[in-house]
This record gives structure tokens, C-alpha cells and sequence, in this order.
């Protein structure tokens, strides 16, 4: 097979690996050389995007408080993240002598280990999608939903009365925000007829689902953006770390690069619920087209798929760390309230509104 | 391991918690003893004395001049009304009048600090909430009014500009200009204040209603200043005992009758305004003359009493001074208005959430050093 590369369609490009290491060796050590291949090259990228996260929210947060930012390693502290991981990790991990320490250890590696598997099923670009399941959205949803178990070991086994509010509090809300996140999702697989991220994209090859599914599929990303908020643990619902309640509730008792673990897992889960809100929503890496319009169209396909993927993540990013930086933090009951008072029954009623516009075909652009 | 400390016993399902004395939401070395059960908060038990300095004591041995920076130490974000404070009870005492020119000039100065200490709570009242982009904006504009300090007092915190019978030094050329700039500046601002925190619904929905506190509660717990005021408690000590200018000024005390944190907040953010205005009134009209009376190096007060109250940013400050006609007081005593004010922290927060006691306790706005002196 020829080698070929385009930024355009990455199929033909991983092909030619696949068909290259299938000719040079068995097959059991193709597939684990593309497992490695896939593994190191994710290792790379996960700590890439959770570094440059973190800085983009240092950057993004002085410009709203009027300050500067981090601007002396590197030209405009370009490198101050990772001089920040450098120093977490010489220092020191302190164990707790109370605490229950195979648990207390285990926790940050549930954590960060559930945000790099859901990774796995998200398309960047066309060809550039490592495992296309069938259930792609059900795989995410269920695995990003696990990450909760390390955020409750954390708080449990730190043997903290702080740690373990927090954990208490990040249960009961990650547990209620998930349904919020799945009931908006479904909308959208609705629209769909699929749970396959590429079939979900190809469909939005002539208008994204925002556009295409009327008021309720803008209702369902507006849920889906609250409720993917409240879920990563970000402001205005981060009241499991609390800072001026429970200074830094589940993660107090971790230092070096176990709080590191937690710090960067929580950037990789908003990275991957903005992927998935660009996928599902914004037609993840498809360009934009409207229908009708053929020149302009065709000057969008001029664009690389990955520059779509990555400015629609970029933009839903700063969108989440806008409000972050603008507003106070909710109470815990107030934030139970708006999930089972508002959003539940909203987007149970928004299923129903989607279904029977499908039934109908009243999508635009069909 | 684990279970053995964090279960409690049966018949006791509350857990106690240490919050502070290093905390982020104490604003300083406070200690709270919490008695919780779940996320409601059933006792607050406050422990003073981590930054206790025995001030009191101290000011036995010191001279008059002296014990002024001290007072500094005390409400650190008030040390101008703290100074005045003991001047006034000084000059009482003697039987000194000051110039006209320093009392206009001690007005402008203590409604300046007002504004400065309000900016402050205003900033660490929105981080208590979770808002931290408040802290910023307050900080920015504080820095105004810090400067106007600095070049006048040489100092941007702990002034120490007043003395017995006038000031330190004179007013810097410069002051009236910077001052008139900061508050078109300030008027301006303000309104943005109340977009980012004042009207949004998650503030308001963590503050209306929260922490209630009725007039009778606020006068016996001696809650004075805005928490008092927000109570409806009408206790401003430059309406009904006039010192330094404020007879001469128009302006209103600022009273709200719900009681709770968002009343509380009002207060202080309307108070700003009052107190802008009470600078306008004064600030083209700063009589001249001296800026000080002569006194004597050493000050001896006749023997008696003295008690001299003003009002500081968080309410009555009062000075009582027992002398024996020496240079030294033989005893001395402060009613510091945050003592009071943390007193009614138990009874405000009871069956709140933790959220609410930080919340409450922002509202309080309560510096440290001056509770335990």
C-alpha cells in the first residue's frame, strides 16, 4: 500500500500503518504495536492538553480579573505549567498515618485513569478516531461517570472530615448531573438514530444538530453545558473543593503528583465533555455547511477537519471557564434543586418534543 | 482505622470540625468550632486568641503619642478612625479644640478609610461566595485610595496621621485633585460592583433570607455598624454623637429592616455612596490654617475618666481611658465593634448549611486582630 497523508482524511494514513505492520510481523504484534503506538502517542497528548489547559484557565482567568497572568517562564509564562509540574513532581507525597492507605493511593489513579479511557472514543478528525464503537456515547458517558468512585475513595479513605464533605457533596452531585448529561445526549442520539460518534458526525454532513434539530436540540446543549459543568466539578457547582468552605475538600490531604493526578484529570474531563459537546452539538470535526449555499461550503472543506475539532473544543472550553470566572458558587441544596426541579423535567419533556419532531420529520434541512 | 474516627456514636451523630485557625474563609487566625450534622451546621463555638498581643496592657506604658500607633493595630482596615478614636478622647480630656481645618481633613480621611475597608469586604465577601473575579476588581479599585493615602500619610495601611490636637503633617498639595478623580472614578465603578455580584440570582439566592438577625437580637448582642444597620438598628455614632465634621455634613444612615446577609451586604455597598458623598461636600471646602495645635511633648491627662466612641468601618469604636495624671494611662480599654459583631456568629448560622456560615461570616466582615487586640 502507498503511503499517503492528508490533513484532510487521516483514513488513508493510519491504513498504511495498519497494512505496513501487518506485512512485517504476526498478527497478534501488529495489534499490539498499534496499541502501544496509540497508548504513547494518548500519554502525549493527555499531558499536552491537561498542561496547556491549566495555563489557557490561568491566562483566561487574569484577563477577566484584569491582571497579566503567568508571564515570566517563557515568553508569556508559556512554560509555567510545566516548571509546575516539575515541581510537583519533586515533592514530596506525604502519607497520612490514619489513613486508609491502599485506597488513599488508588483513588488519584481511578480518577485519571477513567478521563484517559473515555479519550479513547472521541473522533478528531476523519480516520483519526481510535476506537469507533457502536455505543460510542453510552462508552463515554459510563466511563467519564466512574470517575466519581475515585473522587469518593479520595475524600472516604483520606480520613478527613473536610475530604470527606467534599466527597459527600461531589457524590450527590455528580450522581444527579449525570442524568442531565445522558437525558440531553439522548435527545441528540435521538436526532441521530445512532450512539456511534462517526455516524453521529457523518449526519451532521450537511447541517450541525444544534441548527438541525430545532429549539430542543439548542435546549439540550444549553442542559448539557450546565449539567457537563456541574460534572467536571467546575465553577459555579465546585462545591466539592470548596475552596473558602472546605479548602480544596476531597484532594486536601494530597500533595506532589497525586494532587497532580487530580488537577489534571479535571482539566481532561472538561477537554473531553467540551469534545463531546463540539461532537455531538457542533458536528465535532465535520466543517460548517449550510444548505444551498455550494461556494461556501466548498471554501470550509478548504479547512482541516482538525482545526474545526479543536476550535469547536476551544471555543465550548472558554465558554465553561467564562463562567467559571463570573459567578459565585451555588449551595448544595440549591444545586440538587436545579438539577431535579429544572433540568430533569426539562429535558425529560425535550426527549419527548425531539422524538416526536423525528417522527414527524420536521428537521431542518432534510 | 478509618471507621474508628470518622463513624461517631450512635447516639451522637454530630461530627465536630476545626475551622481555622488557618483557614481561607476565617479572614485571618480565627478558630471556629463546628458541631455538623451532615452539611448543617448545629453550634459555632469561636476560640479568640491567636493574635492576641495584650495591646490593652501595652498601652499602660506607653505615652499618648504613643498608644496612636498602636490603636493602628488594632482594626487594621480602620486605622484612621481607630486614631481618632484616642485622639478625641484626648483632646477631650484637655479640653483642646482642633482647627476647623482638622476636622474637615480627619472627615475626609475616615470616609476615605470607609470606602477602603467596604472595597475589601466587598472583595473577600465575593471569594467567600466563590466569586474570586470580585477580589480582583475590589482590590483594583482600593489601590486608588491607598495611593491618595500613601501621599499624603506616607503610609498605605497603618497610617498613624492623626495626634493629639491635629494631624501629623499637612495635606499633600496633590490630595483634593486625587481625591476628586477617585470619585468620578468610584461612581462609576460602583454600578459594576452590582452587576457582578449585587444582581446575580446565585448571590442572591445565597444571601436573601440567610442569616436573620432581628433589631432586639442585633441591640443585645451589641451589633453595631452595617451588621447592625442591616438589622434595622439605627446605631451610627456620626449621626447621633456627631465628632470631627459629620455635624456640618448631610448624609443618611443607612438602615435596612430584613435582617439577613443580603441586607447586610446593601448596607455596606449604599454606605460606599454616603460616604462619597460626605466627601463631596467637604473636599472643595477644606478650610485653611493649622494642621495642628501646639501641644506639649508630654501629655499628661487630669485624673478621671474619659470615653470617646466613633464610628469605624464595622462599627462603634470606643476608647476608655482611666488616668491618674500620669503621662501613662493607668488603664485602658477598647470596645472593638468585631468582638460584638463575632459574638452573634452562633445564633445567626444555626441550621444553616457550612456554605451559609462562610457566607454570614463575610458578611460580618470581621478582622482578627481587632477581636483579640
Amino acid at each position: 500500500m502507498p503511503f499517503t497523508f492528508s490533513f484532510y482524511d487521516f483514513t488513508g494514513f493510519t491504513q498504511w500503518i495498519d497494512v505496513t505492520l501487518r506485512g512485517a510481523c504476526s498478527p497478534f504484534w501488529a495489534v499490539l504495536w498499534e496499541m502501544v503506538i496509540v497508548g504513547v502517542l494518548f500519554l502525549a497528548f493527555y499531558a499536552v492538553v491537561g498542561l496547556y489547559l491549566v495555563y489557557a484557565e490561568r491566562k483566561v482567568c487574569a484577563f477577566i480579573q484584569n491582571r497579566v497572568g503567568p508571564n515570566r517562564v517563557g515568553p508569556y509564562g508559556f512554560f509555567q505549567t510545566i516548571a509546575d509540574l516539575i515541581k510537583l513532581l519533586m515533592k514530596e507525597i506525604i502519607s497520612i498515618r490514619e489513613a486508609d492507605k491502599l485506597l488513599f493511593n488508588l483513588a488519584p489513579f481511578i480518577v485519571i485513569i477513567t478521563s484517559f479511557l473515555a479519550l479513547a472514543a472521541i473522533p478528531f478528525a476523519k480516520g483519526l478516531h481510535p476506537i469507533d464503537l457502536n455505543i460510542g456515547v453510552f462508552y463515554v458517558m459510563a466511563i467519564s461517570s466512574m470517575g466519581v468512585v475515585g473522587i469518593l475513595l479520595a475524600g472516604w479513605s483520606s480520613n478527613s472530615k473536610y475530604s470527606l464533605l467534599g466527597a459527600m457533596r461531589s457524590g450527590a452531585q455528580i450522581i444527579s448531573y449525570e442524568l442531565s448529561v445522558g437525558m440531553s445526549l439522548i435527545a441528540i442520539c435521538v436526532l441521530a438514530g445512532s450512539m456511534q460518534l462517526s455516524t453521529i458526525v457523518e449526519g451532521q454532513r450537511d447541517l450541525w444538530f444544534i441548527f438541525k434539530g430545532h429549539f430542543p436540540a439548542v435546549t439540550a446543549f444549553i442542559i448539557y453545558m450546565i449539567a457537563a459543568t456541574a460534572e467536571t466539578n467546575r465553577g459555579p457547582f465546585d462545591l466539592a473543593e470548596a475552596e473558602s468552605e472546605l479548602a480544596a475538600g476531597f484532594h486536601t490531604e494530597y500533595s506532589g503528583i497525586k494532587f497532580a493526578f487530580f488537577f489534571l484529570a479535571e482539566y481532561m474531563n472538561m477537554f473531553i465533555v467540551a469534545s463531546l459537546a463540539a461532537t455531538i452539538f457542533w458536528g465535532g470535526w465535520m466543517p460548517l455547511h449550510i444548505p444551498g449555499l455550494e461556494s461556501f461550503n466548498h471554501v470550509m472543506d478548504f479547512i482541516p477537519p482538525v482545526i474545526w475539532y479543536v476550535g469547536k473544543t476551544v471555543v465550548i472550553i472558554l465558554i465553561m471557564m467564562w463562567f467559571k470566572w463570573t459567578f459565585p458558587r451555588l449551595r448544595i441544596d440549591q444545586l440538587l434543586n436545579l438539577e431535579w426541579k429544572f433540568l430533569l423535567p426539562i429535558s425529560l419533556v425535550n426527549i419527548l418534543i425531539m422524538a416526536f419532531i423525528v417522527l414527524m420529520g420536521w428537521q431542518i434541512g432534510l | 482505622m478509618a471507621e474508628e474516627i470518622i463513624i461517631p456514636e450512635a447516639d451522637n451523630q454530630e461530627i465536630s470540625i476545626n475551622m481555622g485557625p488557618q483557614h481561607p474563609s476565617t479572614h485571618g487566625v480565627l478558630r471556629l468550632v463546628l458541631s455538623l450534622k451532615g452539611e448543617m451546621v448545629q453550634k459555632v463555638e469561636p476560640h479568640c486568641g491567636y493574635i492576641h498581643r495584650g495591646i490593652e496592657k501595652m498601652t499602660e506604658s506607653m505615652t499618648y503619642q504613643q498608644i496612636i500607633h498602636l490603636t493602628d493595630r488594632l482594626d487594621y482596615l480602620s486605622a484612621h478612625m481607630n486614631n481618632a478614636a484616642v485622639c478625641l478622647a484626648v483632646e477631650k480630656a484637655l479640653d483642646i479644640e482642633v482647627p476647623e481645618r482638622v476636622k474637615v481633613i480627619r472627615t475626609i480621611m475616615d470616609e476615605l478609610a470607609r470606602i477602603a475597608s467596604h472595597q475589601l469586604w466587598w472583595c473577600s465577601f465575593g471569594m467567600d461566595l466563590g466569586g474570586l473575579t470580585c477580589f480582583f476588581y475590589g482590590l483594583r479599585d482600593r489601590e486608588k485610595i491607598l495611593d491618595i493615602f500613601e501621599e499624603t500619610t506616607g503610609s498605605r495601611l497603618i497610617q498613624s496621621f492623626y495626634c493629639p490636637g491635629g494631624l501629623m503633617a499637612d495635606l499633600n498639595p496633590n490630595f483634593q485633585k486625587k481625591v476628586k478623580d477617585f470619585i468620578v472614578y468610584f461612581r462609576k465603578i460602583l454600578p459594576e460592583y452590582d452587576e457582578l455580584l449585587s444582581g446575580n440570582i446565585i448571590m442572591m439566592e445565597r444571601a436573601k433570607g440567610i442569616g436573620k438577625m432581628s433589631k432586639e437580637d442585633a441591640i443585645s448582642y451589641g451589633m453595631t455598624g452595617p451588621s447592625g444597620r442591616g438589622s434595622g438598628f439605627s446605631c451610627d455614632v456620626r449621626k447621633h454623637h456627631p465628632y470631627h465634621a459629620y455635624d456640618k455634613v448631610k448624609f443618611n444612615e443607612v438602615l435596612r429592616t430584613e435582617g439577613d446577609t443580603y441586607s447586610r451586604y446593601m448596607v455596606r455597598i449604599d454606605e460606599m455612596r454616603e460616604s462619597m458623598n460626605i466627601i463631596e461636600q467637604l473636599i472643595d471646602n477644606i478650610p485653611a490654617g493649622d494642621f495642628a495645635v501646639k501641644m506639649k511633648p508630654i501629655i499628661k491627662l487630669p485624673e478621671g475618666e474619659y470615653y470617646q466612641r466613633v464610628e469605624a468601618a464595622r462599627g462603634e469604636f470606643g476608647v476608655y481611658i482611666i488616668s491618674k495624671g500620669e503621662k501613662n494611662p493607668y488603664r485602658m480599654k477598647f470596645r472593638s465593634p468585631n468582638f460584638c459583631n463575632l459574638s452573634a456568629l452562633d445564633t445567626l448560622t444555626r441550621g444553616h448549611k457550612i456554605a451559609d456560615l462562610v457566607a454570614i461570616g463575610g458578611s460580618l466582615d470581621y478582622v482578627i486582630p481587632d477581636i483579640d487586640r
